[in-house]
């Protein structure tokens, strides 16, 4: 009977926002649109890198923090494939199984061996990371890297209302969409997704029915990995790849799952969404301040609803 | 009890090894230098290059000044105020340098200035920060800068660019004291001129997805002035060809600079004939500045086609370090008071010209308009169009006039 007091909280929080948003609509309807998109386009970003993540935690309870490390680590690999072999398509594939690889080899060598110890975990891939990022300076510089994707990906495209919109960013949204969608089919609707998911809720007593649980855990990090990998040469596509990033989609990862709520794909999506919208409206509207909307949102979900939107627990 | 005097004798005798071996290593007369540039974070390119710079000027001593072998003990910060600051305390405290060069970036020069403050015994020669106030607001007696500042750099290009057409600018840059200097040193000249700035958007440090901004650039401006550097501008860069973006850029200093041009990734045609205005220009004809390209070129396999900025403003504070430890026989006793009063005296001979300090320890020295082009080989470098052979921390304004437009920041100058 809680729903009607939830609704009147949500209206009430619901109505300046629309107001502010109608407002600028009606000030300039282009660049609304326009901001519009270009968050659920980034939201779309985020969305690819944190719903490893949020995979990885939900079955885990591994807070994987070096999960900004094989977004990194993908897009490097990414890059040299495709300037290697001319093919964007093959470096998408080389960084999304390069990061997978990496996700098993730290699973079976590392987490393996310190399951439930959340504290030690976090510590050790903490460690991982900056480990890593060392090394990909090593052997990559501190250069600016920038994918170019095939040549009907890169100009823009005529929409309604913004004209001209990059073709890659709405290409972006349909590949989120496609992976969302993969992810709750995988979950949803497969023999390891069922495992997966009854991992989540009784670890103990799926292993007491018999199924091999560091076979599940291997094949969990490899998809929540590769997820990582893949985004990054699509991210790195979009944008750029240099030091720092690792770090930067680690904190955006973090940020999108503790709004959306753990371990859920519906959760990610919206976290994402809602991170990638306050962005960017915040530098259309006010570039300087608008890092705090991100973080205003964070601080609201943590008050009133700690478990996330759409965390169950 | 004589247990006790056995272990006093040990102790005593393992004091006295250390101290031998301490005096040993006194011996070969080191002197310890600090080093900090951003290694880390969004501009870790600028600062291995800014080594690279560094090293440079050491080689070419053969790594000795006044009579001391010259050791790099190198920081590294992430290009914020407090790691920067972070960095060189521990160089000073823990490491107990003598000398301390860097830091690389705006805010974090003012903030490593006032930590300065704190350590009257040590002296510290900036190595490429570009913020006004370092020097300008309570400068600090013991922090030296060879490198001209934000606003001294641009100052030249405000009235050159309005004369090339650009009447109504918005500003893109990021939000820190380098840019802000950048912007004032573009307006005091531009506003003067008659031109317009009916918007600025300043935009944190790191931001990678400018698409927003880009929507909402007003559509009564003819030229954008953007001020980003490393990977944040070669994301704007991008962004903006791919939303077809025809308006005219004016780049800030580190926007055309190499760390920028190089990077790698499919060549952006609309970059070429881009204005600004820097410390250098990649392709400056002359013999000094060619020998130093050179050099540069020789010294990494990783060197850029032309050093970039931060390169060569280590360089010359490492130089500058150098020459002046040479002049007083590497002798720092006294405060380094003699070192001090001869490092503050220097006629530094850059390889653009002649760099010489202020009251404020500040440099005076040549600034370059500068325009992109495309090499034969397909290489983008900034070549000159004009040349300030000198240019002071006041824009060569009177003190008075200078004075009443205030230090650059979001709102000032303005002229919408």
């Amino acid at each position: 009977m809680k729903w009607p007091r939830h609704r009147d909280r949500a209206i009430l929080a619901a109505t300046p926002l629309v107001v502010v948003a109608a407002w600028a609509c009606h000030h300039d309807t282009r660049l609304f649109v326009a901001a519009t998109l270009n968050g659920v386009t980034l939201a779309a970003l985020y969305f690819l890198v944190a719903s490893g993540f949020a995979l990885i935690f939900g079955l885990m309870r591994n807070v994987n923090l070096a999960h900004g490390s094989l977004y990194l680590l993908g897009a490097y690999v990414g890059y040299t494939v495709g300037d290697q072999t001319g093919s964007w398509y093959l470096g998408v594939v080389a960084g999304a199984l390069g990061a997978a690889v990496l996700g098993v080899v730290l699973q079976v060598s590392v987490f393996r061996f310190m399951p439930g110890q959340e504290l030690r975990q976090a510590l050790v891939t903490v460690a991982i990371s900056v480990v890593l990022a060392d090394l990909m300076m090593w052997v990559w510089g501190a250069d600016i890297y920038q994918l170019d994707p095939p040549e009907w990906m890169y100009g823009s495209s005529v929409l309604p209302i913004v004209q001209h919109y990059p073709t890659y960013r709405l290409i972006l949204l349909v590949l989120a969409v496609a992976v969302g969608g993969g992810l709750w089919l995988l979950l949803n609707r497969t023999r390891i997704g069922m495992m997966i998911r009854a991992g989540v809720d009784d670890r103990m007593m799926l292993a007491a029915t018999g199924v091999n649980m560091q076979f599940v855990f291997a094949v969990t990090f490899a998809i929540g990995a590769g997820l990582a990998g893949f985004a990054g040469v699509i991210g790195g596509s979009a944008l750029s790849i240099s030091p720092g990033e690792d770090t930067r989609y680690l904190l955006a990862s973090l940020i999108v799952v503790v709004v959306g709520g753990l371990g859920s794909v519906a959760g990610t999506a919206v976290g994402a969404l809602l991170i990638g919208l306050s962005e960017q409206y915040g530098l259309a509207y006010a570039p300087t301040y608008g890092v705090l909307f991100t973080f205003l949102i964070m601080v609201a979900t943590l008050f009133y609803r700690p478990q996330g939107i759409f965390g169950g627990r | 009890m004589d247990g006790t005097s056995k272990m006093l004798r040990r102790s005593l005798l393992g004091t006295a090894i250390l101290l031998g071996c301490t005096a040993a290593a006194s011996a070969q007369q080191e002197l310890k230098v600090g080093l900090v540039a951003s290694l880390e974070g969004a501009f870790a390119v600028l600062g291995q290059d800014a080594v690279r710079g560094a090293e440079l000027a050491l080689k070419e001593r053969g790594g000795v000044a006044g009579g001391k072998k010259i050791v790099f003990v190198r920081g590294s910060s992430d290009a914020s105020p407090a790691s920067a600051v972070n960095a060189t305390r521990k160089l000073v405290e823990q490491d107990k340098v003598a000398l301390m060069i860097g830091p690389l970036s705006g805010s974090e020069g003012v903030a490593v200035k006032d930590y300065a403050k704190t350590q009257p015994a040590v002296t510290f020669i900036d190595g490429s920060s570009g913020g006004q106030e370092t020097t300008l607001v309570n400068p600090s007696p013991n922090f030296f800068r060879f490198n001209l500042d934000g606003a001294q750099v641009m100052a030249p290009l405000g009235p050159y660019a309005f004369e090339q057409g650009s009447k109504r600018v918005m500003v893109i840059a990021e939000d820190y004291a380098f840019p802000y200097s950048q912007v004032q040193g573009f307006m005091s000249g531009f506003c003067k001129a008659g031109g317009k700035v009916p918007r600025k958007a300043w935009i944190p440090i790191g931001t990678k997805d400018f698409s927003s901004v880009i929507a909402s650039i007003p559509n009564d401006v003819d030229s954008l002035l953007v001020v980003l550097a490393g990977a944040d501008a070669v994301n704007f860069i991008k962004q903006y060809d791919q939303a077809g973006g025809s308006k005219k850029v004016i780049g800030g200093s580190v926007m055309v600079d190499q760390t920028v041009l190089s990077y790698r990734g499919r060549f952006r045609s609309n970059l070429v004939g881009t204005l600004s205005s820097g410390w250098t220009a990649d392709a400056l004809e002359t013999p000094a500045w060619e020998k130093f390209v050179a050099d540069y070129r020789a010294s990494s396999k990783e060197a850029f086609t032309a050093p970039s900025y931060f390169a060569f403003a280590y360089y010359n504070a490492v130089k500058a370090t150098l020459n002046a430890l040479d002049q007083v026989g590497g002798d720092l006793s006294d405060g380094q008071a003699k070192f001090r009063k001869v490092l503050a005296a220097t006629q530094l001979q850059s390889p653009v010209g002649l760099i010489t300090l202020d009251h404020n320890r500040q440099a005076v020295g040549p600034a370059f308009i500068t325009k992109i082009v495309q090499r034969p080989d397909g290489k983008l470098v900034s070549s000159v169009v004009k040349a300030v052979p000198k240019i002071d921390q006041h824009l060569n304004m009177s003190k008075a006039e200078f004075d009443k437009m205030g230090i650059g920041s979001r709102d000032v100058p303005a002229c919408p």
